[in-house]
C-alpha cells in the first residue's frame, strides 16, 4: 500500500526545507520536489520509491494538511478499498471503506498524558553510584522481579 | 563550508558515549544514561554523549508504525526463571539463560515507565471483562490487571508506543545531544589495540556530510535483517515485510567488521502470518481462540502432532517451539492440502455466543485494533478482498526468512551477561579463537568481545523474545555499563585505525563511482562500470531464495547448494564495491545492501558449519535432515577478518542455569 501525496491538498509544507512527511518516514522515501522536475508538481512531496513502503503510515498521520492516503500495493490488492486515520492528540479515528462499499469506523485510544508532557525524571531518585554494578536500575518502578533463587541450579 | 555531492563536507566530533540507533534500545540507554552520567559528574567525570539515527526517532525502528502488545511482560504471577525457559524451548534449547533471565528480573520497569508516560495498556476489570487503556484504571505498577493475550504478552493501544518511548528518551538526553538522519555505516578499531573499539563514520542522508565520530564506548543497536531473501512479493509488495524494511542488518555486519563474536547467526524466523499483509496472530490464536486448518478444516496442529515427537524435548512442552509449529503446517502445504486457513469466522461466532451486543461490537473494534495499530496493511488486504473476518477466513502463510534477536528469533552478537546467576565461567568447547573471552561474563553487562563496543535489542545474541519492552530494558542495561566502562577508562584516548581521509572516501565511493562512470551509457541504471543498489539487492535475494534455505525450495539447502551461493556471495561481495548513489537515498541504500550482503554471508556459514538442522520449520539441511542433541546442542559463533574478508565459526558449549524439565511436567 505505498503511500501518495494529494496534488490539490499537498502545500509542500509551506515552503520550508523538509516536509512533516520528510521528517518522519522512517526509510528516507518521501522527497520534496521543489522545482517540479520530477513529478511535474513544484513544491509538493511524493513517495519517491514506492516498493519500500512499509505502509507504516507515519506519512499519513503526521501530514498537517491531510494530504497523504494510500493505494494498496497493486500488485497484490484488489483497487477500491481505503484505510484513512485521522490522529488526534489522544485518540485516533479509522475510516475503512471495503472495495464492495462497506464502510466501518474506529476510534481507539492512543495516548493518556498530553502530547509533549512527559517529564522524564520528575519525582525520581538520582542515580546511586555505588549501586552501578548491581542489577536494577536508577529507579524502580514496583517492576523489578528478584525470581526464587531456588531455580537458579548453577549458583 | 556546505558540501557538495562529489565533495562532502567532513566533520569530526568526539564523545565518551555514542548510541547508534534511535529504537527500542537506544530509547532505553538514553533514559537510563543520563541520570548515570548526573551521577558520575558529581564523582568528577565528565561524560559527553550523543545518539544517531538514520530516521526520525518519533518513528523509528521496529515500534514506528505502533503495536497491539507488549510481548514480554512478566508479572508478578511468574517467575523471571520461568521466562527463561519459555525462551530456550522456542528457540529449540539453545539460548542463553544468563541473558535472558537478567531480562525477565527487570523488564517490568520498563513497561511501568511506559504506562507512565502515557502508553494506554488494557485492563481486566473484577468481573473479568476487558477495558482499553483510556479508562483511568489502576496501574500495572500499582496492581492493576493486564489482559493477556497470551502467557507474557499484554494487550495495548499502541499505535503511539513509539512516538511515547521517544519522547521520553528525547527529552532525557536533550536534543542538542541527538542527531537525526545519520546513518553510521563503519565502526573503526583502535589504532593501539584492535580488539577495541575508537569510533564510526557515517554520513548524513540530508545533506552533503560525512561524519567521523571518535567514542570511548558505543552503543549499537541498529535492528535485525530485512529483505536478505526475495520475498513473497516482489512488485509494490516488496516494501511489505514483516519486520521493517529498513532493518538492514547494520548492527550484525558494522559489528563483524569491528572484530565482534557473533552468535547463533544460523538462527532465523519464519513467521506464520495473514497472508500478503503478514498481519499478527497472536491475538487471533491467544485471545480470540481462533485455529489453523488446512483447505478441508483439519487442524493441523492435531492431524500432525506425532511429528513432534520426532523432536524431543522441544516438540514435548505445553507450547511446541514455533519452528515446530510451522514444520506441522508445511506438510499441508508440500502434501497439497493447502491454502492454511486462520478460521476467524468460527472463532468469532464462538465468542458471539457468551457475548452482550455491546461487548460484541467491542470484539470487533478489538480485532481491528490489532492491526490497525501495527499492520495496517493487512487491513488494505481486507478491505481491497471484502473479507470481513466474522464471514470470511483469511489465508495464513509462512513469510520469507528474517534474522533478528529480539523477537522470537536469536541471532546476534555475544555479549558479557550477569555475574549473579551462575553463568560458566570457562569455555568447554576446543577451537575458540584465544583472543576471546572464556567464559559468559567479562566485566560489563551487554558489552561484545571488543572492548567498548556494547549491544542491545535486536543485536544481542541467543536470548530471543524480548520484544519491544526487553529491548528497552537492555538498553538501560548497557547505558548503565557504558558508563562504568567510560569511568574505568577514564584515562584511555581513542585513536582511529584508518585516517579520515580513507573513512570519508570509503564511506563516499557508490557516488564517486557514479560521477566518474555516469555518462558513459544513455541509460542511467545499465551500466557496465557499475551496479545500483536495487540490482545488487534482487541478486542477494536470489541467491539467498533459492540456495540458501528461501521459499523457493520450501526452506531447504544442503552442502552443495550452500557450497555455489558462497562462490556467488564472494563474487557479489566484489560486485558491492562497484555500488552507484545517484543521490543521498541511493547511498543510503547502497550502504544498507553492503551490511545485508554480510549479514546474509554470517547466516550462510553459520547454517553450513552446523551439522543438522536445528530450526526444523525454519530451514531444513535435506544432507542433515534431523537435531541432533549429542554433537550440536551448542552455540554456533563466528568471527569476521576484515583483511581476509572470511568468517571463522566455532562451538561454544551450552549450558542450562534453569531447570528445563519443568517444560515437560
Amino acid at each position: 500500500m505505498p503511500t501518495f501525496v494529494r496534488t490539490e491538498k499537498c502545500d509542500g509544507c509551506k515552503g520550508q526545507d523538509k516536509t512533516a512527511c520528510m521528517y518522519i518516514c522512517p526509510h528516507d522515501l518521501m522527497k520534496l520536489d521543489k522545482d517540479g522536475s520530477e513529478t511535474g508538481h513544484a513544491m509538493k512531496a511524493f513517495n519517491q520509491e514506492p516498493e519500500q513502503c512499509w505502509e507504516c503510515y507515519s506519512c499519513v498521520k503526521i501530514c498537517p494538511q491531510q494530504a497523504i492516503e494510500c493505494r494498496h500495493y497493486a500488485d497484490i490488492v484488489p483497487l477500491g478499498g481505503s484505510v484513512q486515520p485521522l490522529r488526534g492528540t489522544d485518540s485516533i479515528m479509522w475510516t475503512i471503506k471495503f472495495r464492495n462499499g462497506v464502510m466501518k469506523r474506529f476510534k481507539f485510544p492512543i495516548r493518556t498524558t498530553p502530547e509533549g508532557s512527559i517529564d522524564p525524571y520528575a519525582g525520581k531518585p538520582e542515580a546511586d553510584m555505588s549501586k552501578i554494578e548491581d542489577t536494577g536500575f536508577f529507579v524502580t518502578c514496583n517492576g523489578y522481579r528478584a525470581g526464587n533463587p531456588s531455580e537458579l541450579i548453577c549458583k | 563550508m556546505a558540501g557538495e555531492f562529489g565533495n562532502p563536507e567532513v566533520v569530526e566530533e568526539s564523545v565518551d558515549i555514542l548510541l547508534i540507533g534511535g529504537g527500542m534500545a537506544c530509547c532505553g540507554a538514553a533514559y537510563e544514561l543520563m541520570r548515570w552520567l548526573e551521577a558520575a559528574k558529581k564523582d568528577g567525570h565528565d561524560l559527553s554523549v550523543k545518539l544517531v539515527d538514520k530516521a526520525a526517532m518519533d518513528r523509528s525502528g521496529a515500534v514506528a508504525q505502533g503495536l497491539s502488545a507488549i510481548n514480554t511482560y512478566i508479572g508478578t504471577e511468574q517467575d523471571p526463571a520461568d521466562y527463561a525457559r519459555m525462551v530456550s524451548n522456542d528457540l529449540m534449547g539453545i539460548t542463553r539463560d544468563d541473558l535472558a533471565y537478567d531480562l525477565g528480573r527487570h523488564v517490568d520497569e520498563s513497561v511501568h515507565l511506559f504506562e507512565e508516560w502515557g502508553l494506554p495498556i488494557w485492563k481486566t476489570d473484577e468481573n473479568g471483562e476487558r477495558h482499553d487503556g483510556s479508562k483511568g484504571m489502576t496501574s500495572l505498577a500499582d496492581g492493576g490487571k493486564p489482559v493477556r493475550s497470551g502467557k507474557w504478552q499484554i494487550m495495548i493501544n499502541g499505535e503511539s508506543y513509539k512516538w511515547i518511548v521517544a519522547e521520553a528518551a528525547k527529552k532525557a538526553l536533550g536534543m542538542e545531544n541527538i542527531e537525526e538522519r545519520i546513518f553510521i555505516v563503519k565502526l573503526i578499531n583502535d589504532k593501539n589495540d584492535p580488539n577495541r573499539i575508537a569510533g564510526a563514520v557515517g554520513f548524513s542522508v540530508r545533506e552533503n556530510k560525512v561524519i567521523v565520530i571518535k567514542a570511548k564506548a558505543i552503543l549499537l543497536a541498529a535492528g535485525g535483517c530485512v529483505n536478505i531473501f526475495r520475498p513473497r512479493s516482489v512488485g509494490e509488495g516488496t516494501g511489505r515485510a514483516w519486520y521493517p524494511v529498513w532493518n538492514a542488518g547494520s548492527t550484525y555486519s558494522m559489528a563483524a567488521e569491528a572484530g565482534a563474536e557473533l552468535t547463533l547467526m544460523e538462527n532465523r524466523f519464519v513467521p506464520t502470518r495473514f497472508k500478503d499483509g503478514y498481519g499478527p496472530v497472536g491475538a487471533w490464536f491467544l485471545l480470540f481462540k481462533a485455529k489453523a486448518t488446512n483447505a478441508f478444516g483439519e487442524v493441523y496442529m492435531d492431524r500432525n502432532k506425532e511429528m513432534l515427537n520426532d523432536y524431543p524435548p522441544y516438540g514435548a512442552a505445553a507450547v511446541p517451539a514455533s519452528c515446530l509449529r510451522n514444520h506441522l503446517m508445511l506438510k499441508e502445504m508440500k502434501e497439497g492440502r493447502g491454502p492454511i486457513y486462520m478460521d476467524t469466522v468460527t472463532a468469532l461466532a464462538n465468542l458471539r455466543k457468551t457475548l452482550s451486543p455491546r461487548e460484541v461490537k467491542h470484539l470487533e473494534a478489538e480485532a481491528w485494533e490489532d492491526f490497525l495499530d501495527m499492520c495496517v496493511g493487512q487491513c488494505g488486504i481486507w478491505v481491497g478482498e471484502n473479507i470481513e473476518p466474522e464471514k470470511k477466513n483469511s489465508e495464513l502463510m509462512p513469510t520469507e526468512p528474517y534474522l533478528l534477536g529480539s523477537h522470537s528469533g536469536c541471532c546476534g552478537i555475544w555479549v558479557s551477561g550477569p555475574t549473579d546467576v551462575g553463568a560458566p565461567t570457562e569455555e568447554t568447547e576446543a577451537g575458540v579463537p584465544e583472543h576471546l573471552p572464556s567464559g559468559w561474563n567479562w566485566g560489563y553487562r551487554g558489552m561484545t568481545t571488543v572492548n567498548g563496543l556494547f549491544t542491545a535489542g535486536d543485536g544481542v545474541g541467543a536470548s530471543g523474545h524480548k520484544f519491544s519492552s526487553g529491548s528497552h530494558t537492555e538498553g538501560r542495561m548497557a547505558a548503565k555499563s557504558m558508563v562504568k566502562y567510560c569511568i574505568d577508562n577514564k584515562d584511555l584516548t581513542p585513536e582511529l585505525d584508518t585516517s579520515v581521509e580513507d573513512l570519508v572516501a570509503a564511506v563516499y565511493q557508490p557516488v564517486k563511482t557514479f560521477l566518474e562512470y555516469k555518462d558513459y551509457t544513455t541509460a542511467i541504471d545499465v551500466n557496465p562500470n557499475y551496479i545500483t543498489p536495487k540490482m545488487l539487492q534482487f541478486r542477494l535475494q536470489k541467491i539467498m531464495d533459492e540456495y540458501v534455505a528461501g521459499i523457493a525450495t520450501y526452506y531447504q539447502t544442503n552442502a552443495e547448494m550452500m557450497k555455489i551461493a558462497g562462490e556467488k556471495i564472494d563474487m557479489l561481495k566484489e560486485d558491492a564495491k562497484k555500488m552507484r548513489a545517484k543521490d543521498l537515498h541511493e547511498l543510503l541504500r547502497a550502504w544498507e545492501n553492503y551490511h545485508r550482503i554480510l549479514t546474509a554471508e554470517a547466516h550462510l556459514k553459520h547454517i553450513e558449519f552446523r551439522q543438522e538442522s536445528r530450526y526444523p520449520g525454519f530451514y531444513y539441511r535435506t544432507d542433515k535432515n534431523f537435531v541432533d542433541e549429542e554433537n550440536w546442542h551448542c552455540f554456533v559463533n563466528s568471527i569476521y577478518d576484515k583483511e581476509t574478508q572470511k568468517f571463522t565459526c566455532f562451538k561454544r558449549a551450552h549450558k542450562d542455569l534453569v531447570d528445563k524439565s519443568k517444560l515437560f511436567k
